[in-house]
């Protein structure tokens, strides 16, 4: 009685043996970790809507495999980020973890993806450290290094030689940085340097000290809520048409509903903007609006999108043969797939080289719509991010 | 520093305190009467910003959209009072946390299922969107002179409710000695329904108001509910006149701290500690404050009389 109870389960041993290469290589799993609830869900929803084109526009098939996706919510939380990953990595068994918008939840979800042998491919948050001597090349970004856009924006105010600036950010690691990036292009005077409460929803206190310095100009990172409470207060403190004001991360598609008209005349840097000519944002922008009742995707959706278009060349260019990591890695690196922002390349360390606009909020086509964010010229042509060089990977 | 900005800054805290006001008196009350904590207080303030905003758009009057807001908001917190909290009155204070808090989850993703997960839009009528020049070459926002008045004459209002009328009265009464009340007669239930609809109400208000200058999400209510409990903790507990001065305090101490705490630091340290040391400490301004209030007089600076 034994033995045959041996045998059996011997012989159910070596079936799943047998059968579990087999069903693994049918099918890619992807997880997707973005942050679905609270406030900042809006910022989730449309990179998972953007997610869900790319992969109707592949016809579900990945690399021409069948396609498993698991959306995990992080709630803007690195422990909860990291809990999500090792989850998908070990119950649904995902060759690739995608998406994440907090830097910090991205310090605790990259190593924890990589260490485990598979792909991550981030499409937003991109902190310093994973651009530099935490390279990794199971690491991919196809959003942008954080500096970047900063950088972008104290080139083009140098550039345009505009004097007396005061800046406004919030008090933690992402506010200081996006300062430090703006002032390392913008050499010109510098009239006050304020950093606000983190979620801080009036800013009346700010405004009448600012009043009081007069600046020639004012830039501000003060990304979802709080970009959308300063902008009303500042145009309702009739200071919209007196200080000319410049951002990063405070207007974009997402934001621009909730403030309509206080947003006009804005303008931001960016790697991408939903009238950028290229076949493949048109035919996403377009698609996008069609899919979701005539809503205007934002960068959050087109650099999600590309994650998946990206992972969609690795996993063609080793015929979905998902053992084959070096093969991926190689393939992934030409950035070989047609990607919103157009064309462009990687950087030693996995990051985009790639173009940044200067973007301004000016009235929609009809009286009755939104105001719409539209390129007025190229202030970087293929920028690379400052950590590159910290980056020991060589190829 | 000039004085029209000292002056200035001083009505932007006054505005901040008086917003501040509108949702602690509702919370005191209802803590203090009622005994019940309320992690949901919060919830209704939202509510009432997203009613007035629904109300004003679809009507085209914002006064309308006042009214019905604020009617709306009434509703609602006598509605959650008679389904969800009266079951709760003789549980303990732990049991009205994990209750309340599951209400702002579900007042949330109501929220969320009926308007969505994006801020929506508000803005301020036309009539109300200039600027009045004060004494002195003082240029201030109409509306946030508006929130001033608003805050100040409901302030005046409730003390009047509270010090002089029959309902005032019970309400005194039912803070001091609940068994007592119910014992001569009153209908302490009745009495119940009706002060959280009241506070529901002023938080509707408060949100209405606050609608316009802020933004309209999901979870706003979460924002400024951590101010709130500050406000109450150093004003009294249960205490309408500490919510007030409380609130005064703490909108003041918090935006004059964010004004003119760095500039000041500077004259006494150097100006890169100042830059460092100064925004920090404006933003744990009120906390220390709290701490201070909590070490040396624990039931606060004007707690209510009997309790």
């Amino acid at each position: 009685m034994r033995k045959t109870t041996i045998t059996i389960l011997a012989g159910l041993v070596a079936a799943a043996f047998v059968a579990a290469p087999a069903s693994a290589q049918q099918k890619v799993r992807i997880g997707f970790i973005s942050t679905f609830s609270g406030p900042q869900g809006v910022i989730g929803e449309d990179m998972k809507n953007s997610v869900e084109l790319a992969l109707d526009h592949l016809k579900r098939k990945v690399g021409g495999l069948d396609t498993e996706i698991f959306y995990g919510d992080d709630q803007v939380k690195p422990d909860v980020g990291k809990q999500v990953a090792e989850e998908m990595l070990k119950k649904n068994n995902v060759d690739f973890v995608s998406g994440v918008i907090w830097s910090n939840v991205m310090l605790a979800v990259a190593p924890t993806v990589t260490a485990a042998g598979k792909f991550m491919i981030g499409t937003n948050a991109g902190p310093n450290q994973l651009a530099g001597a935490d390279c990794n090349e199971l690491f991919f970004s196809t959003s942008w290094q954080n500096d970047q856009t900063p950088e972008a924006m104290g080139k083009y105010m140098q550039d345009a030689g505009i004097q007396d600036v005061y800046l406004i950010a919030p008090n933690y690691a992402a506010g200081k940085d996006m300062l430090t990036g703006f002032k390392r292009y913008f050499k010109g005077k510098i009239v006050d340097e304020v950093y606000t409460r983190l979620g801080q929803t009036d800013y009346q206190a700010e405004l009448s000290q600012l009043r009081s310095k007069n600046p020639k100009a004012v830039f501000v990172f003060l990304p979802g809520g709080m970009g959308i409470q300063f902008l009303k207060q500042y145009s309702q403190a009739g200071l919209r048409g007196q200080f000319p004001l410049y951002s990063v991360y405070t207007v974009d598609e997402l934001s621009i509903p909730a403030v309509k008209h206080a947003a006009l005349g804005q303008l931001e840097t960016r790697y991408w903007s939903q009238d950028l000519k290229n076949e493949a944002n048109q035919k996403f922008v377009g698609d996008y609006r069609k899919k979701y009742g005539g809503k205007t995707p934002s960068f959050y959706g087109a650099q999600s999108y590309d994650g998946i278009m990206l992972i969609d060349s690795g996993v063609r260019a080793v015929k979905g043969n998902l053992a084959d990591k070096k093969g991926m890695i190689a393939a992934m690196r030409k950035a070989d797939f047609k990607s919103t922002r157009g064309k462009f390349t990687f950087n030693n360390n996995q990051f985009p080289i790639e173009n940044f606009y200067l973007l301004k909020a000016v009235a929609g086509p009809t009286p009755n719509s939104d105001p719409v964010m539209e390129i007025q010229k190229t202030v970087f042509t293929a920028h690379k991010d400052s950590y590159a060089k910290d980056c020991k990977m060589k190829w | 520093m000039n004085f029209v900005l000292i002056a200035e800054q001083t009505l932007n805290g006054l505005q901040l305190g008086v917003m501040l006001f509108l949702l602690a008196a509702g919370l005191t009350l209802v803590f203090g009467i009622m005994n019940l904590v309320n992690l949901a207080h919060g919830a209704l303030y939202m509510v009432g910003a997203y009613l007035t905003t629904y109300f004003y758009q679809a009507t085209g009057s914002f006064v309308l959209g006042v009214v019905l807001g604020l009617a709306g908001s009434l509703l609602v917190g006598v509605v959650t009072e008679l389904v969800a909290l009266r079951t709760l009155y003789e549980r303990d204070h732990l049991d009205h946390v994990l209750a309340t808090f599951g209400l702002i989850l579900i007042f949330n993703e109501l929220i969320v299922m009926i308007w969505g997960r994006a801020a929506i839009y508000s803005s301020i009528p036309d009539y109300l969107s200039g600027h009045v020049d004060l004494a002195g070459g003082l240029h201030y926002p109409v509306y946030r002179l508006l929130i001033i008045g608003v805050g100040l004459l409901v302030a005046l209002l409730l003390w009047l409710v509270v010090a002089r009328t029959r309902l005032g009265m019970l309400i005194r009464a039912g803070a001091s000695n609940r068994a007592m009340v119910a014992a001569l007669g009153v209908d302490i239930r009745l009495l119940y329904t009706i002060v959280f609809g009241c506070g529901a109400a002023l938080a509707g208000l408060a949100g209405l108001l606050a609608g316009p200058i802020y933004s309209v999400q999901p979870g706003m209510g979460e924002l400024i509910l951590i101010q709130v409990f500050v406000v109450i903790v150093i004003g009294g507990i249960g205490s309408i006149r500490g919510a007030f001065l409380g609130a005064l305090i703490v909108g003041m101490v918090d935006t004059l701290g964010r004004a003119f705490l760095k500039p000041i630091l500077a004259t006494v340290v150097s100006p890169t500690a100042a830059e460092t040391a100064g925004p920090a400490l404006a933003s744990m301004l009120i906390y220390l404050l709290m701490a201070a209030v909590l070490a040396f007089r624990p039931a606060g600076l004007f707690p209510a009389r009997g309790t």
